[in-house]
């Protein structure tokens, strides 16, 4: 088996530990609707059109950063990260597989909340977009899992990993667009979450879902949130670990 | 690395000169030099923090040396090759596999990994895990477990196999199952390199065997030539009538209410003690002989390298 087949292989493996713990899998997709119909209860309905795509982007970080931060930390822990390092197993094949997965999830989370946002608050699936909203979800999604294994790197073990993490996404998420309006935030604030790679995500996202017809590529959140995806690779060439740390 | 100077014309499975492992100012490893033959059980014995585990990781390419020179099947370990990492399996003391898939996924999986691996069905049966192959591995129990983690190991039909305490924190019947897997490997030509701090374990298992203690290998060779070399004698005990004392001139002492005594020259000594024990009508009740184990050479050459 070449190496490209054995990545692709590693992904359906961990797709199927993954199906196989239900209530885990559930979750990971009611979790954002949850949040979603929160919202426009509170927000009322004419929130829906910036809350669909909001939490689409929320959906694709959890499921990239979040999600391969924790799991990732856990299985360097259990000694599963050691175990693939002694086999002939080449340690990016192992992490394409693990990163596929994530994508996958992250692509099928997007789905369910666009089909949600579209049947039950009658937000449109922008379709003439699609190939747009492709490609920005790919390079955020593929930036997200960067990010997230090279968080892993300074997460010293995995009771630490929930704390680490959710203090590194939690309060982006709340100054870029996702959570809350930015309108009315101070102007050093909306600096700040400009800086940072949700920010231009969540713009790129409720941009395309209100462009109709004449979509363009957002060049300039595209840029930035591959800027972050190239930091998140070379820390993680840098700060990844396979060994636990005790 | 360099061809073996000798004139051995085996070619080692394994060979290291001078090995070296610092971490900070600690040296864990203080220069060892081990020569393991192709198809041989090799056990490297000693106390825990011996310097056991940061040998057998040097030599799986899970840490880097600070001195010395290591060939494993003719590689360097320290350059991680793929190679070398495509003929030998690995037992670490602690590893982890995913609990959700099944035993047999698990094997699958890691067999999908190498160039010739070793028949599923052929590794679950070798390692005891038949009735186990459809059960997902967080399900199984600690001893199973630790099957598992030795199935992975053979799963790509290494010709070199590092077991790191293999039988740790084992029931004495799932050890000597383990032993029985070990024997069966060896009967398949494969190199075995094991640690353990059981002597029962390295007598039963090696064909050589090295004592390493405090970062020193303090002893190596077979299990008989270790018992013989050390300098601890062989036991003579009997007891006698209450009324009655051992000759001064046998050196026998008093152990409970039984009599002792070491000598390195057993058939002579006995012969003494038999001549007496008829001269005078005393019988020698419950009369033992034994040879130092292992286990006496062990504690004799480790509390030596502690004394130092």
């Amino acid at each position: 088996m070449n190496d490209l087949a054995l990545a692709v292989r590693q992904i359906g493996y961990e797709n199927r530990a993954f199906w196989r713990n239900p209530p885990a899998a559930f979750f990971t997709f009611v979790f954002p609707l949850l949040f979603m119909v929160i919202f426009n209860v509170l927000f009322g309905a004419e929130a829906a059109a910036f809350f669909t795509p909001a939490i689409i982007v929320f959906g694709v970080v959890t499921a990239t950063y979040t999600n391969l931060a924790m799991t990732v930390t856990i299985a360097r822990d259990d000694g599963i990260l050691k175990r693939i390092r002694g086999t002939p197993l080449p340690g990016w094949a192992y992490l394409a597989g693990r990163i596929g997965h994530a994508v996958l999830i992250a692509f099928l989370l997007t789905v369910i909340v666009a089909a949600f946002g579209a049947l039950v608050y009658a937000i449109d699936v922008p379709w003439s977009a699609l190939p747009a909203a492709l490609l920005v979800l790919a390079v955020s999604a593929a930036a997200f899992s960067a990010l997230g294994l090279a968080l892993s790197g300074f997460i010293p073990n995995s009771d630490a990993a929930p704390a680490v993490v959710n203090a590194t996404v939690l309060p982006v998420l709340f100054i870029s667009n996702v959570f809350i309006q930015m309108e009315n935030a101070p102007a050093w604030l909306d600096t700040v979450s400009h800086l940072l790679p949700v920010r231009h995500f969540a713009d790129a996202m409720m941009a395309l879902y209100a462009s109709g017809a004449d979509a363009s590529l957002p060049w300039t959140e595209l840029g930035v949130i591959a800027l972050w995806g190239v930091i998140g690779v070379v820390a993680a060439l840098r700060f990844f670990s396979w060994e636990p740390r005790r | 690395m360099r061809a073996p100077e000798t004139a051995d014309p085996a070619p080692a499975a394994i060979e290291v000169r001078s090995l070296r492992k610092a971490y900070g100012e600690v040296e864990a490893v203080r220069g060892i030099d081990l020569r393991v033959a192709r198809g041989e059980v090799f056990a490297l014995l000693g106390p825990n923090g011996a310097g056991k585990t940061t040998t057998v990781e040097i030599l799986e390419g899970h840490r880097q040396r600070s001195g010395g020179d290591a060939s494993v099947l003719g590689h360097d370990p320290g350059r991680n090759e793929r190679a070398l990492r495509q003929r030998v399996g690995i037992v670490l003391q602690q590893t982890g596999v995913d609990g959700y898939l099944t035993v047999r996924e698990v094997v699958q999986m890691v067999a999908g990994y190498y160039p010739h691996p070793r028949d599923t069905d052929e590794v679950l049966a070798l390692t005891g895990l038949s009735d186990q192959a459809n059960r997902r591995v967080r399900k199984l129990s600690g001893g199973q477990k630790r099957r598992v983690d030795l199935a992975v190991a053979l799963a790509g039909d290494p010709e070199l196999l590092f077991l790191d305490e293999p039988t740790t924190g084992f029931d004495p019947s799932a050890r000597r199952q383990a032993w029985e897997t070990v024997r069966g490997l060896a009967a398949l030509g494969k190199t075995v390199f094991l640690t353990t701090h059981f002597m029962d374990e390295a007598q039963a298992l090696a064909d050589r065997l090295a004592i390493i203690a405090d970062g020193r290998i303090v002893a190596t060779g077979t299990p008989d030539e270790l018992i013989g070399s050390g300098s601890a004698a062989t036991r003579i005990r009997f007891r006698l009538p209450p009324s009655v004392e051992a000759p001064e001139r046998f050196g026998a002492h008093r152990v409970a209410s039984a009599w002792e005594l070491e000598t390195d020259t057993p058939t002579q000594s006995l012969h003494d003690l038999t001549a007496w024990s008829l001269e005078t009508a005393t019988e020698l009740a419950d009369l033992e002989v034994t040879r130092p184990s292992l286990e006496d050479v062990y504690l004799q050459l480790t509390a030596e390298e502690a004394a130092e």
